[in-house]
């Protein structure tokens, strides 16, 4: 047998070192000395999701922690509604009930806050935006990420994540809740019905993102449905299931389009609640 | 368009190390990369290792990575790039390297059997298996997986932690999980195997941080994470996160499945 | 002697394809331990690449079907040269094969009332094949893998190692099948990884690698499709059947160059698409042969009509046998009235909605999306003849698929003969593959069951291939004045030669050229250098694969020129009629100058014309009178000699 053909004993070609690192330098794999090969924009995704998500943390801290401007007959901003403190600015028949009594001090944003916040942190996309553009885990496909162990959601605190499908049970009563507001948002400011203003309009809007957001959800398409084995034996269940999932199509889309209307909403509150900007009425 | 000639750089070498080669070479209308591959192989370096089959995108032989991205040789068209461009071919680089463009893919065969197969239910003979359309839909999506392994290849959580690969089935595995517990008549359950729960446990499903790389290099565009990966983690959330479900199915389970 | 690698096996399957897997599979639950070697890796056989579906009637769309009919139709398909025995036991058995596989976990589209969906296919009288969308093959391939699996997993919790009884050599190839005596004795491998070489010793050997579409240049096989499996069997002292017929699918892609042959799957015209020329015109009405007049639709609106309401009408043309269909598109582009990109249009753009096209044939759709850019729902597809599958091969026993004149030696699949005579229907390769992997399977094991005393290895054998496996290291340079060939380079000459001579249709001097030229490229392929080392090295890969090639090209050119009539995959310009007198005649070719010779005898060696195949006349048997019964006397006129009417 020709010994020159048998494997292994060819002379190397001039050639790098094999890695001593783990994950694509980890010595089995072949010798890239680099951690990625795209020549594409691939940071411009989690930069830009990364600078959106900030922007609004930026925003909804200083607005929850004012505690001032967030009312102006007959808007309530989203931010603070429910309005469940005694702190709370007088909003005839709108959905400031006293619950927590007098010692809560602090803005009462804070308390209702904590809903939509876990529903979102918990959520299956949020999760990847924010995975992807703070935590770099990874930054964008196939660029090697830059953290050396990795335990993903087998572990406290992430195993939290699974909690998501009550957030999103709690989810629902607020998209309900804003929903009244909306109700109550064709009402003037002495509370007589029969008025549309832009408020009313950016009112609507959010609602119907918010609710549209809530229903795209992946806990709520696999409550409706999702978790049946056989869908022919549940029709309703099956068509329920069905619009859930063209929603969930476009999760991400919702996600963010909810997210910056809520801003707009109580952007729009603080601009006519502090008197910068008149609401402009339509009828 | 007429031919033209194009700049690659194709990794060579084997387990001992190795680098990227450049070659100049021709480009005729409508070729694919795999296309190129063959040309420099039958051209100018015979012994180029590729692995590559069917050349029409139903196997899911030829994966490699493109200018860093995993894709399929053959399904990458050439007019997708610039003229002036270099376009860069290497292994898939969460495997192990055998030869050129050829990887040790043994992992995920490892991996497909870990997954206990599909249990036939009892009593019901060859021939008499009924099942509607919209029940056999879901796992009919996952079905049409070529076993390409690029969403194994991209997914950080093996590519880039060599140590997990022992604890965690990748997507397309967890995906196949997902598929049987969705098939209207595995009896698995019976057999007193749960696949949820077998999904954490076994699988570890709870590596996924569904940040969608497995679905954006499907060549089949299965909508492996929102389809297979959520869902399944929905529903080991029944099994292991959710007392309520749980209490449900206590006292549903006397009426039987769903 | 050279030192190597042995393993001892009950079975060894060569191929992992359908066939393959599902003899392993029957072989191993025999209680056989089973090893299969294949050239690819696990699950990527040729078989993912069936769109159309799995043929059996099962009557669960038209409830008049049965196998009776099925089987009519398989020997109408084929001109009646099928081995009928064949045909009969695929037709009983194949709706078997296909409930079985749901039991497995296979996942086929479904009927209204839950029932396994079943689509019409050209040359199928009832809607009949069992499909999964236009992935069948993939399904079928992935049942039988996971099969596998599950039998693994099943030993692992019995023994502690998955392969105790199954084992899958994947990315492997076999290059002799060695045998003691008469017998088999087991296979000379090497691995394509590492270069290294081993044996597998065995007393039974199932042979099921497909088919040999690499040697023809516009094919919509994978580069597995080397007639390794012919080769083998040839080499080991078996005949091969009927090598003429080669299937030229009549759709396949011919733009762009580079996916030239890609398949387009009959599905689409079996819902409905319609093939029409430049003028627009549906011209397979023109083109229906005077044995199929009665069957098929004299006029579109009667063939439309079929769709929805098959009972009161007659299919349309467009649904002929493939080999009708192939013809018919070939003389329309020689006539000028071809697509711009020498094809003619097949349009389902028109004929069904958007929607439905893309429910219906998704990888239809996709693959002219990703690769020529053309949407299927807007605009007509251009597609054009491609070689697709060879009816010819193997000649077996038709009960157990055991190899003539071997005994151990198995065959199923497309690399066994007889079962779809002239020419096969869609739909029923995935049918064969099923019923006769079994029943090679079956066979095999019980052989190597039966057996008192085991064959043993020939240790000269195994230096012999060896040696032949390494002769392309030590053919580099020049030797006795002539260059080394590069074997890229010779593969491209041999698959022109064929597909421009040897191809849809052809002419005695064209054939004899070819033979004229595959001399020539045998002698060059002895002188075929590779660079490199063994390790995946596949310039070294295909000089092996080229003596197969050669081999079984000279068979197809031979026996083509032999047979002096036109009959299904068959077309002779020069001889344009179907002969009832070449009906009860099978072509055997065997190696000529004995068997465990790769070079040419030494006669051969003088005149290299004279090649390595000789050929051999046979009489069919005669078909059993209980299943002539089953067709109409007017039909079989048609068909069977004068001699065989009389009896």
């Amino acid at each position: 047998m020709a010994t020159s053909t048998e494997p292994g004993t060819q002379p190397p070609h001039p050639r790098t070192a094999t890695g001593t690192g783990t994950g694509v330098r980890h010595p089995s794999r072949a010798a890239i000395a680099t951690r990625h090969l795209r020549t594409d924009r691939w940071w411009l995704a989690p930069a830009a999701t990364a600078a959106g998500l900030l922007a609004f943390i930026v925003y909804s801290t200083w607005r929850a922690f004012a505690n001032a401007d967030y009312y102006a007959a007959p808007y309530v901003s989203p931010f603070y509604s429910p309005c469940l403190a005694e702190n709370c600015a007088p909003m005839r028949s709108g959905p400031n009930w006293e619950i927590l009594g007098s010692w809560w001090g602090l803005s009462p944003a804070l308390i209702i806050l904590v809903f939509p916040l876990g529903f979102r942190l918990t959520c299956y996309y949020y999760r990847k935006a924010y995975y992807r553009g703070f935590w770099a885990s990874p930054p964008a496909c196939a660029v090697a990420e830059p953290h050396t162990s990795y335990t993903g959601e087998t572990r406290f605190p992430l195993i939290l994540q699974n909690m998501h499908r009550y957030f999103f049970y709690a989810a629902l009563p607020v998209a309900g809740i804003l929903t009244y507001d909306t109700v109550l948002a064709f009402r003037d400011e002495h509370y007589a019905w029969g008025h549309l203003g832009l408020g009313s309009l950016i009112f609507l809007v959010n609602t119907t993102l918010i609710w549209a957001y809530t229903l795209s959800c992946h806990s709520c398409r696999h409550i409706v449905g999702g978790r049946l084995r056989h869908f022919s034996r549940h029709p309703v269940r099956y068509r329920l299931w069905g619009w859930a999932g063209k929603l969930n199509g476009r999760h991400m889309q919702l996600a963010w389009a909810s997210l910056i209307s809520v801003a707009v909403t109580d952007f729009y509150v603080y601009l006519v609640a502090s008197g910068a900007f008149d609401d402009p009425r339509f009828f | 368009m007429s031919g033209y000639d194009a700049r690659f750089r194709v990794w060579r070498g084997d387990t001992g190390g190795g680098e990227l080669k450049d070659y100049a070479v021709e480009v005729n209308d409508g070729e694919v990369v795999l296309d190129i591959i063959h040309r420099i192989q039958a051209t100018q370096a015979g012994d180029l290792a590729v692995r590559w089959n069917c050349k029409a995108g139903k196997c899911g032989s030829c994966s490699a990575e493109i200018n860093g991205r995993p894709r399929l040789l053959c399904m990458t068209r050439m007019s997708v790039f610039d003229r002036l461009e270099t376009i860069t071919v290497t292994p898939l680089r969460a495997f192990p390297v055998v030869r050129d463009l050829v990887t040790d893919v043994t992992f995920n065969y490892a991996k497909a059997r870990e997954v206990p197969a599909f249990v036939p239910p009892e009593g019901v003979r060859a021939g008499d298996y009924r099942m509607q359309q919209v029940d056999v839909e879901r796992s009919q999506e996952f079905r049409k997986c070529i076993e390409c392994f690029l969403c194994q290849d991209t997914c950080h959580v093996v590519r880039d932690h060599e140590e997990n690969k022992a604890s965690f089935a990748g997507p397309r595995f967890l995906m196949r999980v997902a598929e049987l517990d969705m098939h209207p008549l595995d009896a698995a359950a019976r057999s007193g195997l749960d696949r949820k729960t077998a999904a954490l446990e076994e699988h570890g499903l709870g590596y996924c941080n569904i940040t969608k790389c497995c679905t954006e290099v499907c060549p089949e565009n299965i909508r492996i994470t929102d389809n297979a990966l959520i869902p399944l983690k929905e529903r080991a959330a029944d099994r292991a996160y959710d007392p309520l479900v749980w209490l449900g199915n206590k006292i549903g389970r006397r009426r039987g499945g769903t | 002697m050279t030192e190597l690698e042995r393993q001892q096996w009950d079975v060894v399957v060569v191929g992992a394809g359908g066939a393959g897997l599902r003899a392993a599979i029957e072989a191993r639950e025999r209680g056989a331990r089973t090893a299969v070697i294949c050239k690819s890796l696990f699950g990527k056989a040729h078989t993912v690449m069936a769109e159309g579906g799995i043929a059996a009637s099962m009557g669960n769309v038209n409830s008049r079907d049965g196998w009776q009919v099925h089987f009519r139709d398989t020997m109408r398909g084929g001109k009646f040269l099928n081995q009928w025995r064949m045909a009969e036991l695929h037709a009983k058995e194949a709706p078997d094969r296909v409930w079985e596989l749901e039991t497995w976990g296979a996942l086929f589209d479904r009927t209204p009332d839950g029932r396994i969906s079943q689509r019409n296919f050209g040359g199928h009288e009832y809607p009949r094949l069992a499909h999964v969308g236009d992935r069948t093959g993939l399904e079928l391939i992935r049942t039988l893998q996971q099969k596998i699996v599950a039998l693994q997993q099943e030993d692992f919790r019995e023994t502690g190692d998955y392969e105790a009884r199954l084992k899958v050599f994947q990315e492997c190839t076999v290059t002799r099948v060695l045998k003691d005596g008469e017998r088999v004795s087991g296979t000379f491998c090497y691995e394509r990884e590492s270069g290294r070489f081993f044996v597998l010793e065995a007393p039974a050997v199932v042979i099921a690698t497909g088919g040999i579409g690499k040697s023809f240049k516009v094919t919509s096989n994978s580069w597995e499709y080397t007639g390794d499996g012919h080769a083998l069997a040839l080499l080991a002292g078996a005949p091969l059947l009927n090598m003429e017929f080669v299937q030229f699918h009549p759709t396949g892609m011919v733009w762009p160059p580079s996916v030239k042959g890609i398949l387009v799957t009959e599905s689409v015209r079996g819902d409905g698409g319609v093939l029409r020329n430049s003028e627009g015109k549906r011209f397979m009405f023109d083109y229906v042969p005077d044995v199929f007049k009665e069957k098929y639709a004299q006029s579109e609106e009667e063939g439309d009509r079929w769709y929805e309401d098959p009972d009161r009408n007659r299919r349309p043309p467009e649904l002929l046998p493939r080999d009708e269909v192939a013809r018919a598109i070939n003389t329309e582009v020689k006539a000028g009235r071809g697509s711009p990109h020498g094809g003619v249009f097949l349009d389902v753009s028109t004929r069904m909605p958007a929607d439905a096209i893309r429910r219906r044939l998704p990888s239809m759709y996709h693959q002219f999306k990703e690769l020529a850019d053309v949407d299927i729902t807007a605009e007509a597809m251009e597609v054009g003849p491609t070689c697709h599958y060879v009816m010819g091969g193997i000649a077996v026993e038709s009960d157990s698929a055991s190899v003539l004149a071997v005994p151990g030696l198995y065959a199923a699949g497309e690399v066994a003969g007889g079962m779809h005579g002239s020419n096969r229907l869609g739909g029923n390769s995935l049918s064969d593959l099923l019923v006769f992997g079994r029943r090679a399977g079956q066979h095999a094991a019980a052989y190597a069951a039966g057996l008192t005393a085991l064959p043993l290895v020939d240790g000269e054998q195994i230096d012999a291939a060896a040696a032949e496996a390494l002769r392309p290291f030590s053919a580099k340079g020049p030797r006795d004045g002539s260059a080394a060939e590069n074997p890229y380079t010779l593969h491209q000459e041999l698959q022109q030669t064929m597909n421009d001579l040897v191809g849809i249709v052809r002419r005695a001097p064209e054939m004899a050229q070819a033979l004229e030229k595959l001399a020539g490229l045998r002698v060059r392929a002895g002188r075929a250098a590779v660079e490199g080392h063994r390790q995946f090295n596949p310039g070294w890969h295909l000089s092996l694969d080229l003596r197969n090639m050669l081999l079984v090209s000279e068979c197809v050119a031979r026996a083509a020129l032999e047979r002096t009539e036109s009959r299904g995959g068959h077309t002779r310009e020069d001889c344009p009629a179907m002969e009832r007198s070449w009906r009860p005649v099978n072509l055997l070719c065997r190696l000529a100058g004995g068997t465990d010779r790769t070079e040419p005898g030494p006669a051969a060696q003088a005149d290299p014309l004279s090649g390595r195949i000789e050929l051999v006349r046979k009489s069919t048997e005669p078909i059993r009178p209980d299943l002539l019964a089953l067709f109409e006397k007017d039909e079989l006129v048609k068909y069977l000699a004068e001699e065989e009417l009389y009896e």
